[in-house]
């Protein structure tokens, strides 16, 4: 850039001018990230803080703590199962994190490998499912989730609603959708020679599958792991509507029962908070990377 | 399944060389695959559709046929024409306001939120010391769920206890009894929402965008220089312009957020008294006592014909570029 330099007047005008909206930037920018991140850091205090300190003060939670402490977490962990709710979020996100990036590699790679005819049908089929808002298919499939039978160890009382295995399903369908979408870029951006060789090799498809291109699409695999675990584990809308039985609701879904369980004490509502954030953005913080670039392997197209 | 026939795979045109112009007639169909591996792609292929077919678009399809019926749940089912539809339209109080909302959602997305988010991704895109840092904050709120949004924002909220008010009347701007009720006041608890949908919705924009930005060619911008345009000309007449294919993803994401939003209104009131949305009223109709399926349907179908304007969109820009 400094090569463009006419004069050297204007050159250090410039720079100063240059250095002037560089601070001006930062100054901008630090305001806005305080903003942005204001919501979180007082939820963190507040839930530090004992409620009848504050009721006491003059200025409410508008004050300067004489405590902190942890007791609002173990008030918040021991007065409703949490554990329990951690354990379901578990029993409901993994398998079906797994199985939809299983399923939809599986379906990417027999569309962008092979030059099926329907290949673009499959994909508009996929994609345009995935982005449908998930209240127009509510009121169906909440009857056909009662009247799917559903055999004994998969489901405790015959049926896909009031079931994990019910909520691993539409979680499992929907993002396979997204998934499927993602991975077939990605697949079509790789050589197709590495293939062809590997068949004429006599390779079948399964080897081909599982030895030639798995491998290859590792990275994006990562990347939508810990995206797909991020959308599954903050689901509401389904665990909402599909469970009945408050014991068996995910953490983010249980928290709007424990909302009005804690409701008059904001404090413990700040814990609670606090707790069911903590596995994504501990996961956002160590696999930032992987996070940004399944984000980014959707939108724009390799 | 028969459909799935695999085409002429070895040779593809391009690659076939002389192969080519020595046949002119259509190449034979012929394949490495065996019986076995074409049955086990189509295996692959056709059961996760058959089960997508079947939860999504099935299950849409019911929901059409459904809002023409009377149906309760329980007993038998009549079809009632449009009347479900006309009693939307005409005489049920909360159809309205939910459009309003969402399309007041819709506007404070596509006017506010994601050119705050674009203006982010602009401002972060260059060379900038701790700009990982900036990212990283704007980004944090993306990864929270949209519940736990909802209530770390009831903390400001709150009329009784919310931060804002207890800053407000620490400065004698309010009086205890006369606080500012942003989630329980109708006319404003909509804009209350929308802050905190936006808080989470700008980070989403800025990490889509930054990596569009980072795909630009750089040497356009190097031209741009070069011929003496400034930053901000070079954005709006260079990058923004190579940037239509991400340009029309930040729409489509937008537009769909704005009518699938449901989780934050619900959190904080049920979704009523000033919260309505179209993905609330369903909700709502379905977990009623009247159990009113049918005219649930009939909002289902309205959100759904709106949804299909963006979609149809995304599927024709995106897709039809493809070389499938």
């Amino acid at each position: 850039m400094s090569s463009f330099a006419m004069a050297g007047q204007r050159t250090t005008g410039n720079r100063n001018r240059r250095r002037l909206s560089r601070v001006g930037l930062h100054i901008f920018l630090i305001v806005l990230a305080f903003i942005f991140a204001w919501p979180m850091l007082y939820a963190i205090y507040t839930s530090l803080r004992p409620y009848g300190e504050i009721a006491l003060n003059p200025n409410g939670f508008f004050s300067t703590p004489a405590t902190l402490n942890l007791n609002n977490y173990f008030n918040v962990w021991t007065a409703g199962p949490l554990p329990m709710f951690y354990w379901n979020t578990a029993v409901v996100t993994i398998p079906a994190v797994l199985l939809t990036l299983w399923i939809s590699s599986m379906v990417a790679f027999t569309i962008s490998r092979f030059s099926w005819r329907f290949n673009l049908l499959v994909l508009m089929i996929f994609t345009a499912g995935n982005l449908l808002p998930p209240q127009v298919i509510i009121l169906p499939l909440y009857k056909l989730y009662n009247i799917i039978p559903v055999p004994a160890p998969l489901s405790d009382n015959g049926r896909l609603y009031d079931q994990f295995v019910g909520l691993i399903l539409i979680h499992t369908t929907f993002q396979t959708g997204f998934c499927t979408f993602v991975l077939s870029n990605y697949m079509k951006t790789l050589s197709k020679e590495l293939v062809e060789a590997a068949m004429i090799d006599g390779a079948g498809v399964m080897t081909i599958y599982r030895q030639v291109v798995m491998p290859l699409v590792t990275p994006a695999l990562a990347a939508l792991a810990t995206l797909l675990f991020t959308w599954i584990y903050n689901d509401f809308f389904w665990a909402l509507l599909l469970f009945k039985t408050g014991d068996k609701r995910p953490i983010t879904a249980a928290l709007n029962n424990l909302g009005s369980e804690f409701g008059s004490d904001p404090t413990q509502i700040a814990a609670m908070s606090v707790l069911a954030a903590i596995p994504t953005v501990v996961l956002y913080m160590i696999l930032q990377r992987w996070f940004v670039r399944g984000l980014t392997l959707g939108s724009a197209k390799g | 399944m028969s459909e799935l026939e695999p085409q002429a795979l070895a040779p593809a045109p391009a690659s076939a060389g002389a192969g080519a112009s020595v046949s002119t007639k259509r190449p034979r169909h012929y394949s490495l695959l065996n019986r076995r591996d074409k049955t086990l792609l189509a295996i692959m292929v056709g059961v996760p559709l058959a089960i997508f077919v079947t939860l999504i678009w099935a299950m849409t399809l019911v929901s059409i046929v459904w809002s023409f019926t009377d149906w309760n749940g329980t007993d038998p089912m009549h079809f009632v024409g449009l009347d479900n539809y006309t009693q939307l339209f005409t005489t049920y109080p909360f159809f309205w306001p939910a459009v309003a909302h969402n399309v007041m959602w819709l506007l404070f997305f596509i006017c506010i939120a994601t050119p705050i988010g674009i203006l982010l991704a602009v401002l972060l895109d260059r060379p900038l010391r701790g700009s990982w840092i900036y990212q990283s904050i704007f980004f944090t709120p993306v990864v929270l769920s949209l519940a736990v949004v909802g209530f770390i924002w009831e903390l400001q909220y709150n009329a009784q206890d919310g931060f804002i008010n207890s800053v407000l009347m620490a400065f004698n701007v309010v009086k205890p009894n006369s606080t500012i009720d942003f989630i329980g006041d109708p006319s404003l608890n909509i804009w209350a929402v929308l802050v905190a949908a936006s808080w989470r919705h700008i980070g989403y924009i800025m990490v889509l965008y930054l990596a569009g930005l980072k795909s630009v060619d750089p040497s356009l911008r190097e031209a741009a220089a070069i011929d003496g345009a400034n930053e901000r000309q070079t954005f709006i007449h260079v990058v923004f312009p190579v940037m239509a294919p991400i340009n029309v993803v930040i729409v489509v994401v937008t537009v769909i957020e704005s009518l699938r939003a449901f989780d934050i209104a619900y959190i904080l009131n049920q979704g009523i008294n000033g919260l309505e949305l179209l993905s609330t009223l369903i909700v709502n109709t379905m977990l009623s006592e009247a159990s009113l399926i049918g005219f649930g349907s009939a909002i289902a179908v309205v959100l759904l014909v709106v949804s299909l304007v963006p979609i149809v969109l995304y599927l024709t820009r995106v897709l039809r570029s493809e070389d499938i």
